[in-house]
């Protein structure tokens, strides 16, 4: 089920109406319930795909804290002070084995189905094995919904269980953990919520709160109009200029880089705002995914504002434990020998950047455009990181110090770098991208851009009008929330701002007959 | 917060949506007006004693002007563009909840099309339909890909987009529209001459669709639960081509269960329709002077197989059909001068009297 569809508003609506009328010890079930629905709305036989991951994570996390259990009850019994070690080691293999076989059963289930495809065809580059395209066909497996955002929500807890020092921080209930891991609002774009922070929140009983229902709506609304008038309405500028034929040149991939961040950030945050909204109606506070993020001064803080859950998640499961590895300790010493101090000591810390953004690029697609995508984003990053002396230096003889003018011009520089590695997303052909790339230093062409006006575009005068003033209004509302954050307190005036979005997306949303975008970029992940 | 003022802003919301809704909707008043005509049934005084259901071959063939002017026949046609079977069935039962006529004229062209055929003639049949149960029905029936019932219970979900192609006829109708359709009639009177008249491309089967042939039926034992008398037809235009096959098994039907067929394709000489000057698409569809022709034609059998009764004679039918000819005679007279004139006639709506 797509959130821009009349399903998912007359589920929503149904079900939020009986989970403040049924009896509060029904709420979770309840949510369950319509986390079902939502998902076998998309085909049951994805609900088989969820049902192996569910059962496997709920087995072997229970076992995991069966045996800490079990520890702790042998050595509070009488085990000897030289035996106690061994004791906690021999458990604690027992836990990683669990731990590992389900990682591998259910990280196994997103590579075959996301990757097998991608990696039969890199085979086939290398050593031509399969002469014809068409013979891959049987490597490639439809996509369950929201398969990566749930297998690494599972994957976090399955992790954390195995990090937990005491018995008692799993589910023991497999329908309350079934909730967690399915719990339709953030099903199929995130956040990739951790259980620590989602369990407390999910499964406490919610009494109807006029100013919690309120504020969730409101922020679905504007959800829908960030997704359904500005990223929809400025989509087919994205498509026009990304056609085939390389027509649109130099100061026209500038272009495409800028509609398209203004396009995915509208698109994604939309998304996300429908998502935290709903969970608000139900009583349920999710984690935020975006801060500002294009008010950003550095590559690295712009990761730490987008998609800030995906962030956290290869920070903490993939980045810390890769570069805090023995192996990676252990290369420090002869690095330092071979490379010198600064970079010996910084190696792991190299690897594991490249290491997680190369796996971050290979989770948003089976594709070298984002593999390339990530790896430039890693390493632009060390680059940075590795730069900042400079910079400091170059700040202090210029005295440009700390002041605005100079936040400014970090915030531009980030806007743009990011939008220009997000054209790999753009037009997603490596080489097509490269060459396109290049035409701006080549074949720059403003003369032709303004010469061409909006026709290339694919818009009328009034659709871009309307994408401007949206835009604004965004931008606006966005500012007000932040420097007088009562503004939107009042239930009334929410009601009232429901009304007038609702309005808004009903009059100037795309979407209806012919109309074939409604997809959120994101669920495509 | 009060309820009070959740209920105002509700009210406000809804008053906006629904003025939005109307502004936005097509008025059919310029260019394509036979999306009028469904909706403008309901504002009728509804006395009829023949119904037609159908698709173009009804609301551009048959005149009830004529039809009353010559026999004082009161009838009023339920046509629109490309009419599938089951729309004419769901219009009749719609019909139905407004009157009982004694005869019901549906005609066959639609038997061709056992499937939805496109979103454009589904908006002309259906979207001028009040909601009700049948309207439902006709939506949910005639769907085709991509589209979504619930647009044609809020058309504003489906013409959204039109606030970038905005007329000044979408102000000046806001409020009330003009009527396009003469008791469901649409008037045309250019001329056309059929020049040639193309055989029929070959088909791979001529049976018609079973699901036709289940409309058909229901629209029968419809009429038949409501004593009214169920009569087919076959307009006497000569495009699209009129099968023998499919001839045959409507006659085969009409003789099963007793029904009057009347192919008027076999009498354009007796009806006196001159495809010279009858016609103003080369023999798709009549002009006014070749549907008031067969109006005449028919008249007289329907006059003579169902004894109507003359209602000329009755005071509020003759005053009400006097203001309806009036009109119908004003418009008439203004397209045959401004077709003489300009080659092409431009009243299609008019202020009734």
């Amino acid at each position: 089920m797509v959130f821009t569809t009349y399903e998912f508003l007359i589920l929503l609506v149904v079900a939020a109406v009986l989970y403040y009328t049924l009896p509060r010890s029904f709420q979770w079930k309840l949510l369950l319930a319509a986390s079902a629905v939502f998902y076998a709305y998309s085909g049951l036989d994805n609900l088989i795909y969820l049902a192996v991951t569910i059962i496997s994570v709920y087995l072997a996390t229970r076992r995991m804290d069966d045996l800490l259990a079990e520890q702790a009850r042998g050595l509070a019994a009488d085990i000897p002070g030289e035996n106690a070690k061994a004791y906690r080691a021999a458990i604690k293999r027992r836990r990683r084995r669990l731990m590992v076989l389900c990682l591998v059963l259910n990280l196994g289930i997103l590579v075959v189905i996301k990757y097998t495809a991608f990696a039969v065809q890199g085979a086939d580059a290398v050593f031509h094995v399969l002469a014809k395209p068409e013979d891959l066909g049987f490597f490639r497996f439809a996509l369950p919904l929201g398969l990566s955002f749930y297998t690494f929500q599972s994957v976090s807890y399955v992790i954390d269980s195995y990090r937990a020092k005491k018995a008692g921080y799993v589910e023991r209930n497999p329908f309350k953990l079934a909730l967690f891991i399915s719990f339709f609002p953030q099903m199929v774009q995130g956040p990739i919520s951790r259980f620590g922070d989602l369990k407390q929140t999910l499964f406490e009983r919610h009494a109807a709160d006029a100013d919690a229902i309120s504020a969730g709506a409101l922020r679905v609304f504007f959800g829908f109009f960030k997704k359904l008038v500005i990223a929809d309405r400025l989509m087919p500028v994205i498509r026009a200029l990304t056609a085939p034929g390389d027509e649109f040149a130099g100061a026209y991939v500038l272009l495409t880089a800028l509609v398209y961040a203004v396009t995915l950030y509208c698109d994604f945050t939309g998304g996300i705002d429908v998502t935290i909204g709903t969970a608000r109606i139900f009583g349920v506070k999710l984690a935020e995914n975006f801060d500002r993020p294009f008010y950003s001064k550095s590559v690295a803080e712009y990761w730490r504002r987008w998609h800030i859950t995906m962030g956290t998640w290869f920070r903490d499961y993939i980045f810390y434990p890769l570069s805090a590895s023995k192996p990676m300790i252990r290369l420090i010493k002869p690095a330092r020998r071979l490379l010198g101090d600064h970079i010996g000591k910084r190696l792991p810390v190299y690897i594991a950047t490249m290491v997680t953004w190369f796996a971050t690029g290979l989770w948003h697609g089976a594709a070298w455009n984002f593999i390339v995508w990530g790896v430039l984003n890693g390493a632009v990053i060390l680059i940075s990181q590795e730069l900042t002396p400079l910079y400091g230096k170059f700040r202090s003889k210029l005295r440009l110090g700390d002041g605005k003018v100079y936040g400014a011009f970090e915030i531009f520089r980030t806007f743009w770098l990011m939008s220009l590695i997000r054209v790999f997303d753009v037009y997603a052909d490596v080489p097509r991208t490269l060459r396109m790339f290049g035409t701006i230093f080549t074949d720059f062409g403003a003369g032709k851009l303004i010469a061409n006006g909006i026709a290339p575009l694919g818009l009328s005068l009034a659709d871009i009008v309307l994408a401007a003033v949206s835009l604004a209004a965004m931008i606006i509302a966005g500012a007000v929330s932040r420097s007088k954050p009562g503004s939107f307190n009042s239930v009334t005036f929410r009601v009232s701002l429901c009304a007038v979005l609702a309005l808004a997306v009903i009059v100037f949303g795309k979407y209806g007959l012919g109309y074939d975008a409604r997809q959120f970029i994101y669920n495509q992940f | 917060m009060k309820i009070y003022r959740f209920a105002l802003i509700l009210a406000g919301f809804a008053a906006l949506f629904f003025g939005l809704q109307r502004l936005l909707t097509p008025k059919y008043m310029s260019g394509v007006y036979d999306g009028a005509l469904i909706a403008e049934y309901y504002s009728e005084t509804k006395n009829h004693e023949v119904i037609f259901i159908g698709d173009c071959e009804v609301y551009e063939n048959f005149s009830p002007m004529t039809l009353f002017g010559e026999y004082g026949i009161t009838s009023y046609i339920r046509g629109g563009a490309q009419q599938l079977i089951w729309q004419s069935y769901y219009l009749l039962e719609d019909t139905l909840r407004y009157e009982t006529p004694e005869v019901v004229v549906f005609n066959v062209l639609a038997m061709q099309y056992g499937e939805p055929q496109s979103e454009a003639y589904n908006r002309l049949n259906l979207d001028g339909m009040t909601l009700s149960a049948s309207k439902l029905n006709a939506v949910n029936a005639s769907l085709t890909k991509g589209e979504d019932a619930l647009s044609y219970i809020f058309p504003i979900l489906r013409y959204h987009e039109r606030w970038q192609e905005l007329t000044p006829d979408d102000l000046r109708y806001f409020v009330s529209r003009k009527s396009a359709g003469h008791n469901g009639y649409l008037m045309r009177n250019e001329v056309k001459p059929v020049t040639i008249i193309p055989d029929g491309a070959k088909l791979a089967n001529y049976d018609f669709a079973e699901v036709c042939r289940v409309y058909l039926d229901k629209m029968r034992v419809l009429c038949e639960e409501n004593g009214i008398d169920f009569v087919l037809v076959k307009a006497p235009t000569i495009y699209p081509h009129w099968y023998d096959e499919w001839e045959a098994q409507i006659e085969s039907y009409a003789e099963t269960h007793g029904l009057l067929y009347v192919n008027f394709l076999e009498h354009i000489d007796d009806a006196g329709i001159d495809f010279a000057a009858d016609t103003y698409d080369a023999g798709l569809h009549l002009n006014c002077s070749g549907a008031e022709k067969l109006s005449r034609y028919f008249g007289a059998i329907l006059t003579e197989k169902f004894g109507l009764s003359d209602k000329r004679s009755e005071p509020a039918a003759a005053a009400e059909y006097a203001a309806k000819l009036r009109d119908y005679e004003a418009m008439k007279t203004a397209q045959r001068s401004e077709f003489e004139t300009n080659g092409k006639a431009v009243t299609f709506t008019y202020s009734k009297s």
